[in-house]
């Protein structure tokens, strides 16, 4: 049963995500450049560099490959605000798992219908990412779902108990294929980090001016509901520590984007498989087990 | 004002030369010159970018290959050209080979020239890059779109 106060929490919720992820996610993308030019004891760009670059995007004239690209760009954009909606309104945790998939395929789609061959690569490469995280995600909602008996959002963040002590080892694992959902080393197979490296950016090589602008704000918008999922973990110890764990999470994946050189797509599915199949199964069955 | 200035991307391209000013450019992108300070980065892709900056001298193969690069990347746009092989075709000049400067393919904003160009020059070539694009963004506003979105 669902009353009129849980309606509007949850709509505020919602619409809360859609206005300020996109600027929780570019200051944290600003963030991200400037702490990793002072690793490489480089001073970096301004803070708000990345909104620079999405507003110079939009200021360009796209060039267009194919008609469809954009529809497929935009229908990405959409898909993963949906998700975030699902998440933050706090919908179902399996549905958003399920949405964010269908976001990412648009990804694919749009990538494939450019013709080109560094698109196709990267398509190729996004599709074998999304086969290599995607049984940790499941493990995931499977985990929480055990732990507070609902799959539901709301559940699951006002649990008494905090999960990561009972879901330690699927913190891990989640952590590990964050990595790849972050697109940062050593598991950026799909969209090299840098334009002039070997696939000159994959999965957007094609796409120019606006359209990358539309690709870089949803990137901000699947960020921030990822830290989302490392804040369910911590929930019960209040939302200040959650938060500063979510983000204490995003430095340690900065640091691994800064130590590690890009791996093989082989590596990649037989590591976060494994991580799977040792970290998410066991710590599983353990609770499973005990319960 | 537009926010092309805050963050021009980068397409490098060297044609026919010794590698230097090629090695200079790079060096720009160290820790001692960092040019991601003024939102610059190096792309490898033309339609990602929005200066495209060409070291040494054109030759009779990379004519195409600097024309197709210079159509792909979308407006505004500016070329620089860096060191003095790709501002006039230098000691290559008089080569069988050589065609000359850039100039001769496509149409040049800004000249850098040095043998090789210091990457302050490099820097500042850039910089003033910016301002045509500045200048080229005010004219494209005011003219209607060609392809339609």
């Amino acid at each position: 049963m669902m009353d009129t106060k849980n309606l509007l929490e949850q709509l505020l919720w919602g619409g809360g995500y859609l206005l300020l992820a996109p600027l929780a996610g570019g200051l944290l993308a600003g963030f991200d450049r400037i702490l990793t030019a002072r690793m490489q004891s480089r001073k970096g760009p301004p803070v708000l560099q990345p909104f620079y670059d999405v507003f110079k995007l939009l200021e360009k004239r796209g060039t267009v490959v194919n008609g469809f690209q954009n529809f497929y760009m935009i229908c990405f954009l959409i898909f993963v605000m949906l998700t975030g909606v699902l998440f933050f309104s706090g919908g179902d945790l399996l549905l958003t798992i399920f949405a964010l998939t269908v976001a990412g395929v648009f990804l694919v789609l749009g990538a494939y219908s450019t013709n080109s061959p560094y698109s196709t690569i990267g398509a190729e490469r996004e599709l074998l990412q999304m086969m290599a995280y995607e049984p940790m995600l499941l493990i995931v909602a499977i985990g929480m779902y055990l732990v507070t008996c609902s799959f539901q959002v709301r559940d699951i963040i006002t649990f008494s108990a905090p999960i990561v002590y009972s879901l330690p080892a699927v913190f891990i694992g989640f952590i590990f294929i964050l990595t790849i959902k972050f697109r940062k080393s050593p598991f950026d197979l799909s969209s090299s980090h840098h334009g002039h490296q070997e696939i000159v950016k994959g999965i957007s090589t094609e796409f120019s001016g606006p359209t990358l602008a539309l690709f870089e704000i949803a990137h901000w918008y699947e960020n921030i509901l990822l830290l989302g999922f490392v804040y369910l973990f911590f929930a019960a110890f209040g939302p200040v520590v959650a938060v500063v764990s979510s983000i204490v999470a995003y430095i340690i994946e900065i640091f691994i984007d800064n130590a590690y050189a890009r791996l093989t797509w082989r590596f990649t599915v037989r590591a976060s498989w494994t991580v799977a199949a040792t970290f998410g199964v066991v710590n599983i069955l353990v609770i499973a087990l005990l319960k | 004002m537009s926010f092309l200035k805050k963050s021009p991307w980068i397409l490098h391209y060297d044609g026919s030369s010794c590698n230097g000013c090629d090695i200079e450019v790079l060096a720009c992108l160290t820790p001692l010159y960092d040019i991601e300070r003024f939102g610059i980065i190096n792309t490898g892709n033309p339609k990602h970018a929005d200066v495209f900056l060409i070291t040494g001298s054109v030759n009779e193969q990379n004519i195409p290959i600097i024309k197709r690069l210079y159509e792909q990347m979308p407006d505004p746009k500016v070329v620089v050209a860096v060191g003095i092989c790709a501002t006039s075709g230098g000691i290559f000049q008089e080569c069988y080979n050589v065609k000359g400067g850039i100039d001769k393919v496509i149409p040049v904003d800004v000249y850098v020239p040095g043998c090789a160009a210091r990457p302050e020059a490099i820097i500042d070539g850039v910089v003033q890059g910016l301002g045509v694009l500045e200048k080229k963004y005010a004219a494209l506003k005011n003219k209607p779109s060609k392809t339609a979105a």
